[in-house]
């Protein structure tokens, strides 16, 4: 390898990148965006379920009992109707997607001592929110049983027996349970696998469309010469992505950031390169920028997306595709990016997920300077 | 860099095949120091894959070919070094300037940082572009285009040069000009194998290779080709229905060759003595009235049509 050779390639290519402006600023606006549209679009938080009620009884004891639905946040009671055709009706048209019916004999029930049945109809096409409505009702019925009791108690002078058994919750690293601070380090991997390999794909297949290449390859460059060569300006670019990346979940969506950045470096550096050379390979293998760009995108965001437990934990895919998920690279980005940001995990713990990484940045770089041939046909 | 008695360019039964096609069929060649070789041949006939294998940008399927006396299937990468390539399409970048193309292609070659800017200096002033330095290269017209991609490619001083159809889609002034330069690096003891269809050109070569159907159909400097290839003797007629005479004169089989020049007929007979009177009476025995017929020195572009005529009768 000719260093003279390998900083030509480098100053050429950035020298081209600068040139076609509008190239650039896509690579530095559409990160920004696609933050934006993942980080607000994506959300596995189930709030502000919209509820209609339909209060048979109609007195204060059972608005006293909407009113423990109506101060959870998870709820938001949109409308009281007076029949079931209109409950039905807006279950089918899904302007609500929980229906709670409060019987006609709601407090002489409750004054006899129980039970009470009030019936929930929940919309279950969605069976994640349907599930998760329906347990936050339970709760919120729990919650009121609790305060009748207590009353119950205190009326009749008794004291209040402590519940014998309870749970001392502490959530740890999400505190909040906020659901971006899971998403919005995921994003930044998803993010990086698709503009990384999307910056490569073109940059071998443009030179085979515009006939330059004939030219390139009649000099004596070496294929590893002009991989390193062109890798480097967009590894230079993949890295202020990165940051801005980054600075973006830190500052706007106030992810909190708890690792060390050499950790996050390290492994962005060992990221961008398996993308980087994956972007190459295929523009070197497809020789036409539509078709290079359009491969990147499918072999990156797919897997990036469904496989590399963004939406899914992988623990908890089916056993055959767990073990798919081990050769998709984003998989220990993912996780190592939610470990450094959430848990401020150190480096032994992620040496085996940083390992995987490294050896798919190796097998891809010996890849992109097989692959390409110093020959036309 | 060269021993003296290696010849720079020597080709033996290359052969070239794509799938069932044979674009290269046995092709034998040798360039001697500070020639100029020219290939002629219509599209398609195997020049530019002849010239690429020289290269080593195309895998020979047979045969062998030594350029600078390395085996270009063997050691492109020594090929390479030693040569200067310009392919047929202009495949400088477009979006650089006219000095970051000279830079690049100078990194390439690895010139080195003590002779880069007189190298430069050099290219600039032999393709007429001083001054033009920072122009962006898309912009230059064809002509100045053509100077530049010679330029890049001479950069390292190869004594070797391969040029493709250098001044397709040139104009004749700056044609004339790339040709001067040619003349100058050949003059200098660099050797030269060129492509063109342009047979005003081919004047400007040492030696000819006709390339037909991938295979070499004759060979020789201009005046040798045109005296061998043309078995007989080439008569011009003028006549006032060229149509008629030309279907006309391809029925008589005294008349070899008859081909449409211009607003002439050029036919290639085996005595003019002899032949002149019988194309005569034939034609007037037809009305068509002959107003000139005589014997001309056959031009190059003869020797062209009556070879390729000769080759696709025989193969057809």
């Amino acid at each position: 390898m000719r260093l003279h050779r390998l900083i030509a390639v480098i100053r050429k290519e950035t020298l081209q990148i600068r040139r076609d402006l509008a190239s650039l600023l896509i690579t530095v606006t559409m990160p920004l965006l696609l933050m934006l549209a993942f980080g607000y679009g994506v959300r596995f938080d189930v709030k502000h379920i919209p509820v209609y009620v339909y209060d048979r009884a109609g007195n204060q004891q059972s608005q006293d009992f909407l009113k423990h639905f109506q101060a959870s946040e998870y709820f938001r009671i949109v409308k009281a109707v007076d029949d079931y055709p209109a409950l039905i009706q807006a279950l089918d048209s899904g302007a609500c997607r929980l229906a709670i019916v409060i019987p006609v004999d709601f407090s002489e029930q409750l004054g006899a001592g129980g039970p009470v049945a009030v019936q929930a109809l929940v919309d279950a096409t969605d069976n994640n929110t349907a599930n998760i409505s329906l347990s936050y009702s339970e709760a919120v019925v729990q919650s009121y049983n609790q305060r009748l009791r207590l009353d119950w108690s205190h009326r009749h002078g008794l004291r209040t027996v402590p519940s014998p058994l309870s749970v001392d919750i502490r959530t740890w690293f999400n505190e909040n349970l906020e659901s971006t601070a899971n998403i919005v380090p995921g994003v930044i991997a998803i993010i990086m696998a698709v503009i990384g390999s999307f910056l490569t794909s073109l940059t071998v297949a443009r030179e085979w469309e515009r006939g330059t290449m004939e030219q390139l390859v009649s000099t004596p460059i070496t294929p590893l010469e002009l991989m390193i060569g062109k890798l480097v300006p967009y590894f230079v670019i993949g890295l202020v992505d990165t940051a801005l990346c980054a600075a973006v979940a830190i500052r706007w969506f106030e992810v909190p950031f708890r690792g060390q950045w050499t950790v996050l470096f390290l492994s962005c550096t060992l990221f961008l390169i398996v993308v980087l050379s994956l972007g190459y390979v295929i523009s070197v293998v497809a020789k036409s920028q539509l078709a290079a760009s359009q491969a990147a995108l499918i072999a990156t965001f797919l897997p990036a997306f469904l496989l590399s437990g963004f939406l899914y934990p992988v623990d908890q895919m089916p056993a055959a595709t767990q073990l798919i998920t081990y050769l998709i690279p984003a998989r220990y980005f993912m996780t190592i990016l939610r470990d450094v940001f959430l848990k401020g995990t150190s480096l032994p713990f992620l040496m085996d997920d940083l390992l995987a990484l490294a050896l798919f940045a190796a097998i891809l770089t010996i890849l992109a300077t097989r692959v390409f041939r110093k020959k036309l046909a | 860099m060269m021993d003296h008695d290696t010849i720079p360019v020597l080709a033996h039964d290359l052969v070239k095949r794509f799938g069932d096609f044979v674009a290269v069929d046995h092709i034998n060649l040798e360039a001697r120091t500070g020639e100029v070789v020219g290939f002629l041949g219509p599209n398609g006939s195997g020049k530019s894959t002849t010239i690429r294998m020289l290269c080593g940008l195309l895998r020979p399927s047979a045969g062998q070919a030594l350029v600078a006396g390395f085996d270009v299937a063997r050691e492109p990468e020594q090929v390479r070094r030693r040569i200067g390539y310009m392919s047929q399409k202009f495949s400088l970048y477009n979006d650089l300037q006219v000095i970051e193309n000279i830079r690049f292609f100078a990194g390439m070659y690895d010139v080195p940082a003590s002779v880069l800017h007189e190298r430069t200096e050099w290219v600039l002033d032999m393709a007429g572009l001083a001054g033009r330095e920072s122009t962006i290269t898309g912009t230059l017209p064809g002509g100045w285009k053509q100077r530049l991609a010679l330029g890049c490619a001479v950069l390292h001083r190869p004594s070797i040069l391969f040029l493709d159809e250098p001044t397709s889609g040139v104009d004749p002034i700056s044609r004339r000009r790339f040709w001067e330069l040619i003349h100058a690096m050949a003059a200098e003891g660099v050797t030269v194998l060129v492509t063109t269809h342009y047979m005003d050109e081919a004047e400007y070569c040492n030696r000819l290779v006709l390339i037909f159907q991938g295979r070499i159909v004759a060979s020789g400097s201009p005046t040798e080709l045109k005296q061998q290839a043309m078995a007989g003797e080439l008569l011009l007629i003028e006549c006032d229905q060229l149509g008629p005479a030309l279907d006309l004169l391809q029925q008589v089989p005294e008349a070899r060759h008859v081909a449409l020049f211009g607003k002439a007929l050029h036919v290639v007979v085996p005595d003019a003595q002899t032949g002149i009177p019988r194309l005569r009476t034939a034609l007037s025995a037809h009305g068509i009235a002959v107003s000139r017929i005589e014997p001309i020195r056959a031009s190059l572009e003869d020797v062209f049509v009556s070879l390729t005529a000769q080759l696709s009768g025989q193969r057809t």
